[in-house]
């Protein structure tokens, strides 16, 4: 496990009342974004247990609507988030649910627009946060890498390929997580590196055969 | 090297002739992920809007959404009542009111080490500052030296009331500011760890049991008397009054403590205060 360090100590600034109810609202709401990575024209938030519960006094609703909008989680903005015209240029709104199989503190964004996509994560604590879920294919994203994310068909040699294609731009690769609907069905790849890709390489893993979604999510 | 005990940082500070705020940043830039200039420019940056929060709390009686708190700092503002405590510690306890209401509020507050004990470190930090002049760049090495102090005990334990109850956020929160006025005081390194080892000695066993769920009571009015207890610690320890149990087997000790804690007790307002009658009958006004 990483040692925490000062900086995580004598930091965040951010939007109280709360690091996990607030400010890893905000968080969820921005790494969601960036795997949405467009402007989507409805957003449907589904809250969860703890965060359904005491959600609306922590502010965790505003959190996280003000991350899908791309507010920092040190924004003056999040306490009026419903009032700012961000807001009113998208279709949005909130579920509380209770779930006993799920985190005392997950969210389900459900996307729509020019792509429909689900996102699900949980708050961990500390404003520390985790997607868990996208699509319906498992993910473990915490925001502190930049990770490409691939659906593919389910054949021998993409993984290899791909990695290979990483290894070519010169990026280390630091996890690698994979997970498939069923033996030749949909699989999935969620890379998580150190550095950037360059955007040929990125081209290049999306010409793929078989490739039907590539995303690179940048880190927050 | 690796400096995960308050033993070894101890050690590394005497062989160095160093304080904690240096051997601290060594340590951090050795690490390879952040070098001395980016902690010192978090902590300044986190000191700034310490600073802000303060300014800005101690001018507003806007109640908190649940409408459960918010004019406490005001009240103690406009009190006439005779101060037996002297001015500083009496600023400290309006500075901690004032930075809790903030946070209340959806204001931008520095969460150190979590923003339900956001008020202790700036409180103490910045009202023994102005009170005493201490120049900006001491301000920063207190803080770096808070900072030191609470990555040693999070290495052992979260940071988190649902993990170890609140001796884990206002408990480290007072020992990470009775480490800065140490330092500021021109304490010893010994003294200062001192200091940390009798203010978290003095707060084990404190539950997290908050009123509906809510950073609110008892957080915001426990972040003045965390305040005040790091203030204990340092007259203490200034005093040469030793911790007899060394400050790493305190730390031991609380996490031993959080683990027997009840699940009742830490964050999941199912117990203590949380289940009391005049809180349930709040839960039933708010939601």
């Amino acid at each position: 496990m990483r040692q925490s360090s000062i900086i995580d100590i004598i930091s965040p600034v951010m939007a109280g009342p709360s690091s996990s109810h607030t400010a890893g609202a905000v968080r969820l709401g921005l790494l969601a974004r960036n795997v949405y990575n467009a402007k989507p024209d409805k957003v449907t938030f589904k809250l969860y247990n703890s965060y359904a519960l005491t959600g609306k006094g922590h502010g965790t609703d505003k959190g996280l609507l003000a991350g899908v909008l791309g507010f920092s989680v040190d924004d003056e903005r999040i306490k009026y988030v419903f009032e700012t015209p961000e807001a009113q240029e998208i279709d949005y709104h909130f579920e509380f649910l209770q779930d006993f199989n799920r985190h005392p503190n997950a969210v389900d964004f459900i996307f729509e627009g020019g792509l429909n996509i689900s996102v699900s994560g949980d708050s961990v604590g500390a404003g520390e946060i985790l997607l868990t879920n996208i699509n319906n294919f498992s993910v473990n994203l915490n925001g502190k890498y930049n990770t490409i994310l691939l659906v593919y068909d389910d054949k021998p040699g993409v993984i290899s390929k791909v990695t290979g294609m990483i290894q070519e731009d010169n990026v280390n690769i630091a996890s690698l997580h994979c997970d498939r609907s069923g033996k030749g069905k949909d699989a999935s790849m969620c890379i998580c590196i150190d550095g950037d890709l360059t955007k040929n390489c990125l081209n290049a893993v999306s010409d793929l055969k078989d490739m039907y979604i590539v995303r690179y999510i940048r880190k927050l | 090297m690796n400096i995960t005990t308050f033993r070894q940082l101890y050690y590394t500070c005497k062989e160095k002739s160093k304080s904690i705020y240096e051997v601290a940043l060594d340590y951090e830039a050795s690490q390879g992920e952040y070098s001395e200039y980016q902690v010192r420019l978090q902590a300044k940056k986190s000191l700034d809007a310490m600073k802000e929060a303060i300014k800005t709390g101690l001018n507003c009686t806007e109640p908190s959404p649940s409408g459960m708190s918010g004019d406490d700092c005001d009240k103690l503002q406009k009190s006439k009542v005779n101060n037996i405590l002297g001015e500083t510690p009496r600023k400290i306890m309006k500075y901690a009111l004032a930075t809790s209401e903030q946070n209340l509020r959806m204001g931008t507050i520095v969460a150190c080490p979590t923003a339900g004990s956001c008020g202790i470190v700036p409180a103490v930090l910045i009202a023994y500052a102005e009170d005493n002049n201490i120049k900006e760049c001491d301000q920063i090495n207190a803080l770096i030296t808070a900072g030191e102090v609470g990555r040693l005990v999070a290495n052992k334990m979260a940071l988190a009331g649902a993990v170890g109850g609140c001796q884990a956020e206002c408990g480290v929160a007072s020992a990470m500011a009775t480490s800065a006025l140490t330092q500021m005081r021109g304490g010893t390194v010994k003294q200062i760890i001192n200091a940390v080892a009798l203010a978290l000695k003095n707060i084990l066993g404190l539950t997290c049991d908050p009123v509906c769920g809510l950073v609110e009571i008892p957080c915001v009015k426990r972040n003045p008397f965390l305040a005040i207890h790091a203030v204990t610690a340092s007259e203490l320890a200034m005093a040469d009054i030793i911790s007899k149990i060394p400050i790493d087997e305190v730390v031991d000790a609380m996490e031993q403590t959080g683990q027997l804690m009840s699940p009742l007790l830490k964050e999941s307002s199912q117990g203590g205060l949380a289940k009391t009658k005049t809180a349930i009958a709040l839960e039933k006004n708010i939601f």
